[in-house]
């Protein structure tokens, strides 16, 4: 790298820093004052015990549980169909027909570029809220995430084995079934269960859209200004994210 | 490959783990209530949203000109406050600059919480206290990128060569001077590119952000999904598919010239 480059780059980054930062809109702090930030400060020091569990089925422990298993079942639709979808999209699959997997990256790419919050309003449309919904739209959107991950480990993975099988004359499922899937095995599974950790920090933001789980009673007591039901919901997300974090960091550790 | 690795013997086990997620998902099935045939019952509403979606309303593109630069600007902004404050803990957090068990876990502890609150919901609290406006979205992805970047950060820290700090603390010099002549020369490059990605993160996120009033493009796409015009919701999606294309394509440049 040249220093006059760096020079220059570093000049125009700070030019755009100085503009956006002074060219940012702060009215609405205008309404904001010390006391009412005390408040919320001191309201969310104050969880709301009572509502952890209730038996109701509403409470934050049954609705953690809900959310946990819409991203289960969500990452588990996701990855069962995005496995097919990386096979028709790896580039070392196909030696002569390079349309093919063009194609499946292309569907792949075009699934990944939504948002999740889009899939979960056309999902909510569709089958209405609940949290089935949230299902749909976390399997839909883990399909293009996977399915390019899945795609680029086939794709790296070595032809070593592939070769051997094929020199005493493997046919093409054989070697796909005794070389390439068990060569690339751990690493999805691996894969899947990264997309299994972000699967449960996006099933407790579907619910603001009623796509089920612990968002739609959080966004709810924010409205109200509830702030002791706000940090019980806050603690509880944290506390699943760090718990399902840490058990999927072991069992992938395992895995290599 | 020994012989207790191969297939025959692990069979209990591997029949074991079968049988957890297969009870993972069959509890998960009850509870969600999963009811398939109701995408297939209700599949004319997909098609009518992707009908409209289909046909993107480009005479609307004037109007998501503003927007637009405002999302950057909250961006590059959020982005710059987030990494501003994320290198300080990213060094109190690994344990060649502190040498201090206790410092580093405390830091470690801070980085992982905010790292696991969900951008949406933390946007959606911070609009709460501050009230609809640019400088909420500015503050939601300045945290956001604080708890994104530090992880980098100190995992960078962790894996510089030691030598460097070794030899300038043995000739007395402090803790500030070894931060900034021993550590940071060496994590310059890794810092440049994982602002530059966060900031590629931060554009992707404008679109989520919007949705609960925290300004930028987002809130074009929240009005237009409420007033189901879908063919401005494609737009603005389309948008910011460009928008990314091209920061992408620009930080890629970037780092490539950086390393």
């Amino acid at each position: 790298m040249t220093n006059k480059f760096s020079k220059t780059v570093s000049f125009i980054v700070i030019i755009l820093v100085l503009y956006s930062v002074l060219s940012v809109d702060y009215s609405s702090l205008e309404y904001f004052t010390l006391s009412s930030f005390k408040n919320v400060l001191i309201g969310l020091s104050k969880p709301d015990w009572n509502y952890l569990y209730d038996g109701s089925g509403e409470d934050v422990f049954s609705l953690m549980i809900l959310t946990i298993n819409i991203a289960i079942l969500g990452t588990f639709i996701g990855a069962f169909l995005a496995y097919p979808l990386s096979l028709v999209a790896s580039k070392n699959l196909y030696s002569k027909l390079i349309g093919i997997p063009k194609f499946g990256k292309f569907v792949l790419n075009v699934l990944r570029a939504f948002p999740e919050l889009i899939y979960a309003i056309i999902f909510v449309k569709v089958v209405g809220p609940g949290p089935f919904a949230g299902v749909l739209a976390i399997g839909v959107h883990h399909i293009g995430m996977m399915g390019k991950l899945f795609a680029e480990e086939m794709e790296a993975s070595s032809d070593y084995s592939f070769e051997a099988q094929e020199s005493v004359g493997a046919s093409f499922w054989q070697t796909m079934f005794y070389s390439r899937i068990p060569q690339v095995m751990p690493i999805q599974a691996s894969l899947i269960l990264t997309h299994l950790e972000i699967a449960v920090r996006s099933a407790a933001t579907l619910g603001l859209v009623g796509a089920g789980g612990i968002g739609a009673p959080l966004i709810f007591a924010i409205q109200a200004r509830n702030w002791g039901k706000v940090s019980i919901i806050l603690i509880a997300v944290i506390l699943t994210v760090l718990i399902i974090d840490s058990i999927s960091a072991k069992i992938r550790k395992n895995l290599q | 490959m020994k012989l207790k690795d191969t297939i025959h013997r692990d069979f209990p086990k591997n029949l074991l783990i079968v049988l957890i997620i297969l009870a993972l998902l069959f509890i998960s099935v009850i509870n969600t209530g999963v009811d398939l045939m109701e995408v297939f019952r209700n599949s004319d509403q997909m098609w009518r949203f992707l009908s409209r979606f289909l046909k993107p309303d480009f005479s609307y593109f004037p109007n998501i000109i503003k927007p637009m630069i405002q999302t950057i600007k909250m961006s590059i902004y959020g982005t710059f406050l987030g990494v501003i404050t994320g290198l300080p803990i990213a060094f109190l957090g690994s344990m060649i600059f502190t040498k201090n068990k206790t410092i580093t876990n405390i830091a470690k502890f801070i980085m992982g919480v905010v790292r696991t609150i969900p951008s949406l919901l933390l946007a959606a609290i911070l609009v709460a206290i501050f009230g609809i406006g640019e400088f909420t979205g500015v503050m939601t992805i300045a945290i956001f990128t604080f708890g994104m970047t530090s992880q980098l950060f100190y995992q960078a820290i962790d894996t510089i060569e030691v030598g460097a700090v070794e030899a300038q603390e043995s000739v007395g010099a402090n803790k500030i001077k070894v931060a900034f002549y021993a550590i940071l020369p060496q994590i310059v490059n890794q810092i440049a590119s994982y602002t530059l990605y966060a900031f590629e993160v931060n554009i992707r996120a404008s679109t989520v952000l919007g949705y609960v009033g925290a300004g930028g493009i987002g809130l074009i796409m929240n009005t237009s999904l409420g007033l189901m015009r879908y063919d401005r919701v494609s737009l603005v999606i389309l948008t910011i598919f460009v928008l990314v294309f091209i920061v992408d394509g620009l930080s890629g440049y970037l780092r490539r010239k950086l390393s």
